[in-house]
């Protein structure tokens, strides 16, 4: 296991920001922590880094034992959400900074920094200013600039948040594939429960200072532990006191045995998918209504006040 | 020229209540080192004053500010004061709109030249002052040893304080804000009166209260040109070295704790208002 | 210039007597009475020589090297400790948190509103040999403060401390502590994170804090007045050379080293508008 987390606790004055942290995080994998802001999952990634400082409870990182050891001595990688650029040095320094700090030999340094800069992209901006490179551009040099210290493990709070929506998918896509090729242990924070599914090898879904559930994408997705996760990581509805996702509900138009009855209130089209408002029989109050998720061929001839039966999806 | 209070708002992760203190052992060290020079510098001779001015009781404090010649000079001095920071008000209000909103050829040069009282040497500035209004004036006007004489001398030295702390806010002043105004039927007064001046108010008052502050403490400027005579043209700053000249220590530090107190309640003031002002945003 | 762009000018006879009355005022308050100092650093007065040799010969006066030789140096250290310790401050300021620090911001600010006289009379007070509370003990060790360097050091740096804190301090927040945490995870120490990282982040700020202390120091009276025994060639700066000269009716070096101070002043305020700008545009 490449980090070890026991007994980690943080309190802010009145606020607890983690409780009682158990967690391993595995070699070599990509681990994402997910949860809404605020529910103590940067706290926990920047107690990793040495940014601050734990009450109470232990670190490890490869075997080290690293509770007390300042930043500089972790040899973590850590990216921010808002790049954290040297503003005054080129792209190239930004990325040289750690090494020249290390006083590596200069031909090295110059060497590392041109197959780093390769690996991101950004080689023909070598000389640039930051002010000069984009906001994707900007957080793939922070992602240069961690791994050229070669870090035990690459810390990342929130990488992708300050950036548009299709810069983001991208910059999602090129993680996981550099992922591949690098091999580093990864830990990122994120609240995008998407962009965790899509990227992760493992996702620990923190919430409230608690962590709530760990697994692997489909696990969690599948098999969530609670409703808050269930909730948290994509649409969920109530049929006949079940939670399920509103994909997973088959509509028959004709009586099923032990199926909910009810009528079409509403049907929305977005896209590829049709989502329905299905009000049960009985005189439920609207706010009752089972939500189903349809794609467009199965959702043909239903419109508002279609007598529908659900039952719930046969997974497998 | 930034005239405005350096507001301290703290870190940029302040969402939460923090402990008391995150000082290492050398930002620990730092912060002894600093303590002890300001104290050195001002806080022990700040003291030195009040305890000097306070050392034959209060009631020898009060009798050495209630005497006729030294109550005189301090009236005329927050008369003086008082006057000059209301010109202020209107003409910086005034100088600040005219360089954000009003487009000219040589504005540029005028903005620079705002600065000018604010970085010449106050017994230049009495001496630029003198050369235009002193005896030798090409105009004719002679205002040495006069109110009137004093009166320009600090309105030269206070011209950039309001015109710098409204001048950032008026820029930064949201215009659709005005063309919402007007759109809803109000007129250019009308929108000034009450769009633009209620924003304005905070920065106006902690250019006011500078101003204010430094007219009440002006003495470079004044050496040549107010002719120190007592009951007329006598200001409180010139009082305090007639008194160290005569030896007279107690009646001088007796003054200047005055005007100490009035700089410690200009500072607290704009502390406030600055904070208020960091709070609404 | 985005700014520029948003703010949209307005037209007509109010706008146009508003802006008459403002260059008026400052035309006579200021402009005028700068430029008939010029012209009279340069005409004959009172029956002396005018021109640009007279004005050098003036200023070559051995008493007028003297004084300004005393400013230069009075200034170089007085505006050397408030750098350091202006610096210093802002990070403490806004980087940490304990009891007391916002005394300390108040207490730095002081010094923006104390009259100079005040400031001269309390440093006399506090370390004058005569009746200062320190005086005694720092003679005895043959440190005389009052009536001389040291005091007109003091003195100098009591009226030109908080230049160069108001001015770091607002860009050390907004900078924020991203980048310098980024440098830590990446191995740098604190010192190495001060000097490589936020030092070049601060530094316009500094040098236009650094440019106004050194403007006001050059041109400080009233605390140095007070301070200093003001006689020629015995703590006579440039500005109580000034005062001297006028009063004795040697009007034209007066005029002469005032408009040296008056380059310098005016020097100042281009230099901070160039330091200034670039940063605006961007």
């Amino acid at each position: 296991m490449s980090i070890e987390i026991r007994g980690v606790a943080k309190r802010y004055g009145d606020f607890t920001a983690l409780e009682n942290i158990d967690l391993s995080i595995p070699t070599g994998q990509l681990t994402a922590l997910l949860g809404p802001s605020g529910g103590g999952k940067s706290t926990l990634l920047r107690i990793i880094a040495g940014l601050e400082t734990t009450d109470s409870g232990t670190v490890e990182i490869e075997g080290t034992e690293a509770t007390h050891l300042p930043p500089q001595k972790r040899n973590v990688g850590f990216v921010f959400q808002h790049y954290a650029v040297f503003k005054h040095l080129t792209v190239a320094r930004n990325v040289a900074f750690g090494l020249e700090i290390r006083k590596r030999p200069k031909a090295e340094i110059k060497e590392r920094v041109a197959e780093l800069l390769e690996l991101v992209h950004l080689s023909q901006f070598a000389e640039r200013l930051p002010a000069q490179l984009s906001g994707g551009q900007r957080q793939r040099m922070a992602l240069a600039r961690a791994l050229a210290v070669e870090p035990t493990v690459l810390l990342l709070d929130e990488p992708f948040g300050a950036l548009d929506a299709k810069v983001r998918k991208e910059l999602r896509d090129w993680l996981r594939r550099l992922h591949d090729d690098v091999h580093v242990t990864t830990v990122f924070v994120t609240h995008d429960q998407e962009e965790a599914l899509e990227v992760a090898d493992k996702i620990v879904v923190i919430n409230q200072g608690r962590i709530e559930q760990i697994g692997t994408p489909d696990e969690l997705y599948d098999e969530p532990a609670n409703e808050f996760v269930a909730g948290f990581l994509g649409p969920v509805t109530e049929l006949d006191g079940r939670t399920v996702r509103p994909h997973d509900i088959d509509v028959h138009r004709e009586a099923v045995p032990g199926a909910v009855v009810g009528s079409v209130a509403r049907v929305l089209r977005v896209g590829f998918e049709v989502r329905l408002s299905v009000l049960p029989d009985g005189g439920a109050p609207a706010s009752r209504a089972v939500q189903v998720t349809l794609t467009r061929a199965h959702a043909r001839d239903l419109t508002a006040g279609t007598k529908v039966w659900l039952t719930p999806a046969d997974r497998g | 020229m930034t005239v405005a209070t350096a507001t301290v708002t703290g870190p940029a992760r302040t969402r939460r209540s923090r402990p008391a203190s995150n000082l290492t052992a050398a930002s620990g060290l730092g912060l002894g080192v600093a303590v002890l020079w300001l104290s050195i510098l001002v806080l022990i001779p700040l003291i030195a004053v009040v305890v000097a001015a306070l050392e034959g009781g209060v009631g020898t404090f009060w009798a050495a500010l209630t005497d006729p010649q030294t109550f005189a000079a301090l009236r005329l001095t927050v008369l003086e004061a008082l006057g000059v920071t209301a010109l202020n008000v209107v003409v910086g209000t005034l100088i600040a709109w005219v360089l954000v909103r009003d487009e000219f050829p040589g504005k540029r040069v005028l903005d620079v030249v705002i600065d000018i009282p604010f970085a010449l040497p106050t017994i230049v500035a009495g001496l630029v002052l003198l050369s235009l209004y002193g005896p030798a004036s090409p105009v004719g006007i002679n205002l040495v040893n006069t109110q009137q004489g004093i009166f320009l001398a600090l309105a030269f030295v206070t011209l950039p304080f309001v015109v710098r702390t409204v001048q950032p806010v008026l820029l930064e002043l949201d215009v659709d804000a005005e063309e919402a105004a007007a759109s809803l039927g109000a007129g250019r007064l009308t929108t000034f009166r009450r769009i633009i001046l209620p924003s304005l108010l905070p920065a106006i008052t902690a250019g006011a209260s500078l101003a204010f502050a430094r007219a009440i403490s002006e003495f470079g400027s004044l050496v040549l040109i107010s002719g120190n005579t007592p009951y007329e043209t006598e200001v409180a700053s010139l009082k305090i070295l007639k008194f160290i000249e005569g030896d007279n220590q107690a009646q001088a530090a007796a003054v200047a704790t005055l005007l100490l107190l009035v700089a410690v309640v200009v500072i607290v003031a704009l502390d406030l208002i600055s904070r208020r002002v960091a709070r609404r945003g | 210039m985005a700014d520029q762009n948003r703010t949209r000018t307005q037209r007509g006879p109010v706008t146009l007597v508003l802006r008459f009355v403002v260059i008026a005022y400052v035309f006579v308050l200021v402009i005028w009475p700068v430029s008939v100092v010029v012209q009279r650093t340069f005409a004959p007065l009172n029956g002396q020589e005018g021109g640009f040799g007279a004005f050098v010969a003036r200023l070559s006066d051995p008493a007028v090297v003297y004084a300004f030789s005393l400013t230069g140096t009075i200034t170089f250290w007085a505006v050397l400790i408030n750098t350091v310790f202006g610096v210093g401050v802002s990070l403490l300021l806004v980087r940490y948190r304990f009891p007391g620090r916002r005394v300390l911001s108040v207490l730095v600010d002081l010094p923006m509103s104390v009259s100079p006289v005040v400031v001269g009379l309390a440093l006399v007070l506090a370390y004058s040999t005569g009746s200062g509370w320190f005086g005694e003990s720092l003679a005895s060790i043959g440190i005389n403060v009052i009536f001389s360097t040291p005091g007109l050091i003091m003195a100098t740096a009591f009226i030109s401390l908080p230049f160069v804190i108001r001015e770091v301090v607002p860009v050390l927040e907004e900078i924020g502590t991203e980048s310098e945490q980024a440098a830590l995870s990446l191995g740098a120490s604190g010192w190495q994170t001060f000097w490589r990282i936020t030092l070049p982040s601060i530094r316009s700020a500094v040098l236009y804090g650094v440019v106004l202390s050194i403007a006001r120091a050059l041109g400080e009276f009233g605390a140095v007045k007070i301070v200093s025994q003001g006689a020629a060639f015995n703590g006579e700066t440039a500005t109580l050379l000034i005062q001297n000269r006028y009063g004795n009716f040697d009007e034209s070096t007066a005029y002469a080293a005032a408009f040296v101070l008056v380059v310098a002043a005016v020097l100042a305020i281009v230099v901070v508008n160039l330091i200034r700008k670039p940063e605006g545009s961007t």
